[in-house]
């Protein structure tokens, strides 16, 4: 198992401007298989992908990477909507292995690899920004996956995506959970947590209401919000 | 036919028969102005995309700094850059008074936070929507700033051209420390400045019409860029 797991929140808070967006929060997450955070809007969902990505830092609380001292490059994520720089599909696939120092020829090669992958070919060449949004998810996870994190965050890959969107995105990121990847991702879709998830962390009101497996959670949710989100009888908006 | 008439075909007349003294005038201003230019491009690009990227104390002032330089008087420049080329000037060693290097450095001294000030805000602008995920991809700040660089091309060269646009058609600095010496230090500015106090309004009128020529081609070409640029990347 890498160094990077487990991942470890100890009574993590995240509190800017006085505004409590998460709060004693404690999980703990393995390195393997598909982790889905579900719970309404403002829950702290996107805020706690953004620490484990090491973009946000808890305002209290600890968080570690296993025995890693950081996230580092083997930590990537994917956002709801993806920035494309104006150039090629081929340029914004390997965009992360840029930042990584890789050689521009061998990115090319990697990333026509990546492209072949994620169904993206016949587009090598055409402009990034040119694409559809199903599209472009899948160019995001491609170029994250490029990278081979050992853990790829996700921040609603297929909002307002289309069924056949919706499908070949969640293709990828089966492939990429079977390529050795842990990936942690955030949905409103419980269709789509029960097809992908191994495991749900439910967030209401910036708190871990219940940590379970995707099964359990959804056949018996211990917690009341949990019950009530399950049933659409919780509101979708939480308000601080 | 009136004396303006009789001075716009002579003028077109010097220009269609190549006039050596308006080739050698037309030759020296480009070659200093896009010489001053391109190490204004070298310098000013990175540093204001460098400035909109870095987290500094002060960055705000910087801003306001850059943007207030974009205003420099030429004449204020020439003095200065004059003083400092000056034999009792800190760089008199040089001995670059009265040359086209001399001219160039007063050249590149204007275009430079012009430069900068426009790269400055093309590339904030960009680094607002990228930053959060270039640090997702744990670019560094070097990496970012010419990642973006290159994304904003097109729009940074609405910054190269106005550096030509200043460069080409100030006059007062190239002046000071220029001096404007027959085949020396004369440029398309300082040239009509004096042919035209001097009543030899052809050879000012040609290298008016050149001047202004220049201008239109090189934004011509910048457009024509810009719009291939947008269909092909937008």
């Amino acid at each position: 198992m890498s160094a990077l797991f487990p991942l470890e929140l100890a009574a993590v808070s995240f509190r800017p401007n006085g505004q409590e967006v998460l709060r004693g929060v404690d999980l703990s997450l393995g390195g393997e298989g598909i982790t889905v955070v579900l719970g309404p809007n403002g829950a702290g969902k996107s805020v706690l992908l953004r620490m484990l990505c090491g973009l946000l830092q808890p305002t209290g609380g600890t968080l570690r990477w296993g025995s890693a001292p950081g996230p580092g490059r083997e930590v990537a994520m994917v956002f709801q909507h993806p920035m494309m720089l104006r150039d090629t599909v081929l340029a914004n696939v390997g965009l992360g292995l840029k930042a990584h120092g890789v050689s521009r020829q061998d990115r090319v090669a990697r990333g026509h690899a990546m492209l072949a992958r994620i169904g993206l070919t016949d587009r090598a060449g055409q402009s990034a920004r040119q694409l559809s949004g199903g599209e472009r998810q899948r160019l995001a996870l491609g170029r994250a996956w490029l990278t081979r994190p050992r853990l790829l965050l996700l921040d609603e890959p297929t909002a307002s995506l289309d069924p056949s969107g919706v499908e070949a995105v969640e293709r990828i990121i089966r492939e990429i959970r079977t390529d050795g990847t842990k990936v942690v991702m955030t949905t409103h879709n419980l269709g789509q947590a029960t097809r992908l998830a191994d495991d749900v962390v439910f967030l209401a009101d910036g708190a871990v209401r219940e940590h379970a497996p995707v099964q359990r959670f959804f056949a018996r949710p211990v917690s009341p919000e949990a019950r009530l989100f399950i049933k659409g009888e919780l509101p979708w908006h939480v308000g601080f | 036919m009136g004396g303006l008439g009789v001075a716009f075909l002579e003028a077109l007349d010097r220009l269609f028969r190549l006039d050596a003294q308006v080739v050698e005038i037309i030759a020296l201003s480009l070659r200093v102005s896009l010489t001053a230019v391109m190490l204004g491009t070298l310098m000013g690009l990175p540093l204001g995309a460098a400035m909109a990227v870095g987290r500094y104390p002060g960055k705000q002032a910087a801003a306001v700094v850059v943007n207030a330089l974009m205003g420099l008087p030429a004449v204020v420049v020439g003095v200065v850059v004059y003083l400092a080329l000056s034999r009792s000037g800190p760089l008199g060693g040089l001995g670059l008074l009265y040359s086209p290097a001399a001219m160039v450095v007063a050249q590149v001294v204007l275009v430079l936070p012009l430069m900068a000030a426009i790269a400055r805000q093309v590339v904030e602008d960009a680094w607002r929507d990228y930053e959060e995920e270039l640090a997702a991809m744990r670019f560094t700040w070097g990496t970012a700033v010419v990642t973006l660089l290159h994304d904003c091309r097109h729009s940074l060269l609405v910054a190269v051209l106005a550096g030509v646009g200043r460069a080409m058609s100030e006059v007062g600095a190239v002046m000071i420390v220029g001096g404007n010496i027959d085949h020396s230090t004369r440029v398309m500015t300082t040239a009509i400045a004096l042919e035209t106090s001097k009543g030899d309004l052809p050879l000012a009128l040609a290298l008016g019409m050149v001047l202004l020529a220049v201008i239109l081609m090189v934004n011509g070409l910048a457009y024509g860029l810009r719009v291939w640029a947008r269909g092909r990347f937008e």
